[in-house]
């Protein structure tokens, strides 16, 4: 399954559900567009639904830590929700999880924004 | 007359078996690639989680062949040898690209260096296999050597 990534708002904060293999060509690509496209519209606070990633690799990685700092340089934040193992793994041993702020619970997630 | 084992069974296990492949410099190969280790480590039954490992480690390691190795150079060529022993898998992967300083790549993990977005993929490799190796390739290139044992060994 290639990704898919679909865009809905709770309240003023913007969930972006994350589905599928996100890698180095058409996944990595996908979230890249979507995520600059939300940030050059102005939405700053952005929390990404990870729950449905099947695959990522370091080039998706990337692309996670690339819009945390386009965000975060425009006095916005990119938080992530709901991590498989997998995901978690990766952030571990990059040591991302020091990076990002990680949530299992949406509503939690998007109340952090306040 | 000998009868073959039956494809994923034990006896095939039991069989020491080399693959080798010789692949396109495209992103194509990546898949390719990942997909031919991952069916040759397919007798050693390894779990869901350690076939995702060994999967990725192939993938990162295929994507820094052609991309940063051959750069997409249709002219070079990847080679992927996978050996099969009853208790481990040994994957070698090399490429003809201007070769690679693994002491050169900085730290992805230190300072301000955890906001690249790129870098990780070495990391990643080491952390998810039980041996890795990167050496010059003679006459050029880089070749990468990967060794996954069996859990319960």
């Amino acid at each position: 399954m290639s990704a898919k990534l679909t865009t809905r708002q709770v309240g003023d904060v913007t969930v972006v559900d994350v589905a599928g293999k996100i890698t180095l060509g058409e996944g990595a690509s996908a979230l890249r567009t979507t995520l600059r496209d939300l940030a050059a519209n102005g939405h700053k606070k952005l929390l990404l639904n990870l729950a449905e990633v099947s695959y990522i690799d370091s080039s998706g990685i990337g692309e996670l830590v690339s819009a945390f700092t386009t965000v975060a340089n425009q006095g916005g934040a990119v938080k992530l929700l709901n991590l498989t193992k997998r995901v978690q793994d990766l952030l571990q041993i990059t040591k991302l999880y020091t990076v990002f702020d990680v949530f299992d619970d949406e509503p939690a997630g998007v109340r952090s924004f306040a | 007359m000998v009868s073959a084992p039956e494809p994923g069974g034990v006896d095939e296990a039991m069989e020491e078996h080399t693959l080798q492949v010789e692949y396109e410099s495209a992103l194509e190969s990546v898949d390719s690639a990942e997909e031919a280790v991952l069916r040759e480590a397919e007798p050693l039954g390894f779990d869901e989680e350690e076939r995702h490992r060994i999967g990725i480690a192939v993938r990162e390691c295929m994507v820094n062949a052609v991309v940063h190795g051959n750069r997409y150079n249709a002219k070079k060529k990847v080679w992927l040898q996978v050996q099969r022993t009853p208790d481990h898998i040994t994957i070698r992967i090399e490429d003809e690209g201007d070769g690679f300083d693994p002491a050169a790549v900085p730290d992805p993990c230190a300072g301000e260096n955890i906001y690249r977005q790129s870098g990780r993929g070495v990391m990643m490799m080491q952390a998810f296999m039980d041996e890795f190796a990167i050496s010059p390739r003679v006459p050029r290139g880089t070749q990468v050597k990967m060794v996954k044992y069996k859990t319960d060994r």
